[in-house]
């Protein structure tokens, strides 16, 4: 744990992505325990152990430890922005040194789930007193879930790579798939090579860039594909060995998620791997992404919601074909030999993304602006010479996307953020008006600059109404510029609308609030 | 008739008629510290502490100051008045005001610590305290100074190693001279910002002992910097000011990077939990070495320490004030305002 927590620290400690590469280097290198690898291997990529214990019991102690009232406990909590560091910062400062393995830590937190309430809080608080403060947050980190140390998994991978001589891409590949730490080990996982064993390893995906400007920098309209950006889920469908997988771009298997694709294990030849976007589909034409998002939150596939909203793959390329890794030929063979598979399927579920017949740029422009109709985000580019990369690089494939629609509204409420941007308040509540009342109708995160958030939590502070909780109602006075991607009817909100992916596009300083928009303005975007 | 009342022009004492570390002009102000939200421009008369006066004059300029020494009794309309060490800054005290056997102390900005500079804080008994509370949170917990200057002077010291600049801010008044006092000289030279080093000057001129320091400017070489530390106001951290040290570690020593998103949104590579204010501890001993049973909070988490005070049996208020605390640490002010 020593190590790890020096590890932690040092990652923490650096905004330098060479630095972060050299710490994860460094602690490969000097790790006693391969377990202790593996285990950080699998945390730094979103891999964790089950939570045993729930957050609302380790606050209850947390503040018995640290001789607070709950209600201070969770006031500090809503300022720091993180149970973890919460409680760490609470604990009695005093603590019994031990020299544990993270290993030893993450059992001890896996031992706890099949104890009754009472042991589990003596054992918990055992462990607080055992351990330093770098210490405790891990171990309550652990706990908790959502462990973000800012290393992404590229990083890690890099730093793997550096330690153990492999190459990035087979080190990407080999920590793809359905593993833990508790059935496999360092040696076997990273160290060992023979990628067919598991069937269910998918490729990593390739992520396009956003294109900024026109495509007009790209070159000749000739060397490149276009199809419809779909509003869905990536997601990779593999069928090896008569069985079928599934993986969303989480890295998660979603398999039994959506089992209108059983159908393909049979309809598919073995050893072919394909990516796809997941789409909600009926009747000829996509389905709101909500629908597709309260699907995935359900434990339970019932009839009702196969059919409210069902899915097909809208197929982008074929990876895996024949049981040969295709990736690295052109993507218009690639392509081709796609058009056959899904015309050789033959399945409603297995649909083919269809490209786009343009001659020039401005031609595609006009099909990007019908995007709308068409329920897509915008427009795919695809350099057809290309290979399929992994990861997010530049240069062969590029998303296109439709601007967004924006409105102007009025700031009323306001609350602290969490993490990062904890002490500044940066989530906010937006209304426009109706008459004379200011009707809320969105909350927004992000779109302002860390200079921003200060200039307009310097302002909130001085301008509070009231106070409820975590949540300051404010002098209604500044306008902003809120973006959004999507709406739709709902009476669950009090506008009668919600947006999808909302975000402050810019600070209207220059605009009084009398002349933000009005009800009637957001709701004629539903009928656009 | 209350001894202290709260205006809005700042903290007012009718029988007297002076105001204490008033926010508005005012004929008579008495004044707990030189820093910007508590020594404001435009009164007709100042009093404060003879530590605090040059300070205070060089950036209020031409001004009616009077001074007193901690602890000597100034009666001003029958109303007994009495400064006392805080423990913030040079010359900062906390305010004992009696009358007919009724005591308040105003506090100011304080904190319990001695950190070697400014003269220590001594508790004062009185009946009604008006305290701070910019770390009114049991989060808040420093650590012994000591081990904070160990840590900047390692941190000094690798950067050394690695052939990097050292870059740290902290507050121009009070914050810069507490870090250079306890650098460790045998690493290096230490640089200043202008803003930093005007004050040594004036501090120095009042035969206060500060370690040497240099002025950054133009005739450098940017290879002088090179192993050295260079101590800065928090303003110029994002300006291009910094622009001129090739290769530097950036540090921030604040209150404020006791939390992990705080540190990691200035973007510096360390952030040190430096401040010069209480701490929750320090808070709950000031408050209850006062023997005090009215509290009255000024500014900070007013609404949270009220509340634990009031269940812990205190008559405990707040006030609305314009002290900042340390918050101008954490936004971008120019120099002439960027104290706490």
């Amino acid at each position: 744990m020593k190590q790890f927590a020096k590890l932690f620290t040092a990652l923490d400690q650096t905004t330098k992505t060479n630095a972060k590469v050299e710490a994860l280097a460094q602690f490969f290198r000097e790790s006693e325990h391969d377990q202790d690898k593996l285990w950080t291997v699998a945390i730094l990529s979103h891999r964790r152990p089950k939570r045993t214990v729930n957050t609302t019991l380790l606050r209850h102690w947390a503040s018995e430890e640290g001789s607070i009232p709950l209600w201070l406990f969770e006031e500090s909590y809503h300022v720091v922005g993180d149970l973890a560091e919460t409680i760490a910062l609470t604990l009695p400062p005093d603590f019994e040194e031990q020299d544990q393995s993270l290993t030893y830590w993450i059992d001890f937190i896996k031992s706890l789930g099949k104890l009754e309430e009472e042991e589990k809080r003596e054992k918990v608080k055992w462990a607080w007193r055992q351990l330093n403060y770098a210490e405790r947050f891990i171990f309550n980190k652990l706990i908790t879930g959502g462990f973000r140390v800012g290393v992404s998994q590229k990083l890690m991978v890099r730093a793997l790579a550096q330690y153990t001589g492999i190459e990035e891409n087979t080190l990407a590949h080999r920590l793809m798939g359905d593993w833990t730490p508790d059935d496999t080990t360092f040696h076997d996982l990273i160290l060992s090579s023979d990628p067919m064993e598991d069937l269910s390893k998918p490729y990593p995906f390739y992520l396009a860039y956003a294109l900024d400007e026109g495509p007009e920098d790209l070159g000749a309209p000739e060397e490149w594909q276009a199809e419809r950006k779909w509003d869905g889920i990536r997601g990779q469908l593999i069928v090896r060995g008569d069985e079928l997988f599934v993986w969303s771009r989480g890295e998660e298997l979603v398999t039994d998620k959506f089992p209108e694709y059983a159908v393909l294990a049979e309809k598919l030849p073995n050893g072919t791997v394909l990516d796809g976007e997941i789409l909600p589909f009926k009747d000829g034409r996509p389905l709101s992404f909500n629908l597709l998002q309260t699907r995935i939150g359900r434990k339970n596939i019932t009839k009702n919601i196969l059919k409210k909203a069902p899915v097909i793959l809208m197929a982008y390329d074929l990876l895996e074909w024949e049981g040969q890794d295709i990736r690295q030929k052109p993507m218009e063979e690639r392509r081709k030999l796609l058009e056959y598979a899904v015309a050789q399927c033959n399945e409603e579920v297995l649909m083919l993304s269809e490209r786009l017949q343009f001659d020039n740029w401005e031609a595609l422009a006009e099909e990007r602006d019908k995007s709308r109709e068409y329920d897509s985000e915008g427009i795919m580019l695809k350099r057809k010479d290309s290979p399929y990369r992994s990861g997010r690089k530049r240069g062969d494939w590029w998303k296109w996307k439709i601007d967004p629609m924006m409105i102007d509204a009025v700031m009323i409420y306001a609350q602290r953020g969490h993490g990062r941007r904890a002490n500044l308040y940066t989530d906010f509540t937006f209304a426009v008006w109706d008459g004379d009342l200011l009707v809320p109708f969105t909350k927004a995160y992000s779109g302002l600059t860390d200079k921003e958030f200060r200039e307009i939590t310097a302002w909130v502070r001085k301008h509070t109404v009231e106070r409820f909780g975590p949540v300051r109602s404010v002098t209604p006075h500044h306008v902003f510029e809120i973006a959004f991607e999507g709406i739709r009817a709902s009476n669950r909100h009090k506008s009668g609308v919600a947006l999808r992916f909302p975000r402050i596009n810019r600070w209207r300083k220059d605009k009084p609030k009398e002349e933000a928009n009005t009800l009637a303005d957001l709701k004629a975007f539903l009928n656009a | 008739m209350s001894l202290l009342e709260f205006r809005k022009e700042g903290i007012y004492c009718p029988q007297a008629d002076v105001y204490i570390d008033p926010w508005r002009p005012v004929k008579r102000a008495l004044i707990t510290h030189g820093h910007a939200d508590h020594s404001r421009w435009g009164h007709q008369y100042y009093l404060c502490t003879t530590s605090a006066m040059p300070v205070i004059r060089y950036r209020l300029g031409d001004i009616n100051v009077e001074t007193i020494d901690y602890g000597e009794k100034k009666s001003i309309h029958g109303v007994q008045f009495s400064f006392h060490p805080a423990g913030h800054i040079l010359g900062s005290a906390q305010i004992r005001i009696e009358y007919k056997g009724e005591v308040w102390v105003v506090s100011g900005d304080y904190k319990i610590e001695d950190d070697g500079f400014a003269e220590a804080y001594e508790p004062v008994q009185c009946h009604s305290f008006i305290t701070e509370c910019t770390f009114g949170l049991p989060i808040y917990k420093w650590k012994p100074q000591q081990e904070v200057f160990d840590d900047i002077n390692s941190w000094w010291q690798k950067n050394k190693e690695e052939g990097k600049v050292s870059v740290l801010s902290g507050y121009s008044l009070g914050k810069a001279q507490r870090i250079i006092q306890h650098l460790d000289t045998s690493i290096g030279q230490i640089y200043t910002h202008g803003a930093v080093e005007n004050v040594n000057e004036v501090i120095r001129s009042q035969g206060v002992k500060l370690q040497d320091t240099i002025r950054v400017h133009q005739g450098l070489n940017k290879k002088d910097y090179i192993g050295n530390m260079v101590i800065c106001p928090p303003s110029a951290m994002g300006s291009a000011w910094i622009k001129k040290f090739k290769s530097a570690s950036l540090g921030v020593a604040s209150g404020w990077m006791m939390l992990r998103g705080a540190r990691r949104r200035r973007a510096a590579d360390r952030g040190f939990v430096l401040s010069d204010h209480v701490d929750w501890e320090g808070l709950n001993t000031a408050i209850e070495a006062s023997g005090a049973e009215r509290i009255f909070v000024t500014h900070g988490y007013t609404d949270i320490f009220r509340r634990w005070l009031a269940e812990e049996g205190y008559d405990a208020q707040i006030v609305e004030t314009e002290y900042e605390g340390e918050l101008t640490e954490m936004s971008d002010k120019t120099d002439s305002n960027e104290e706490e």
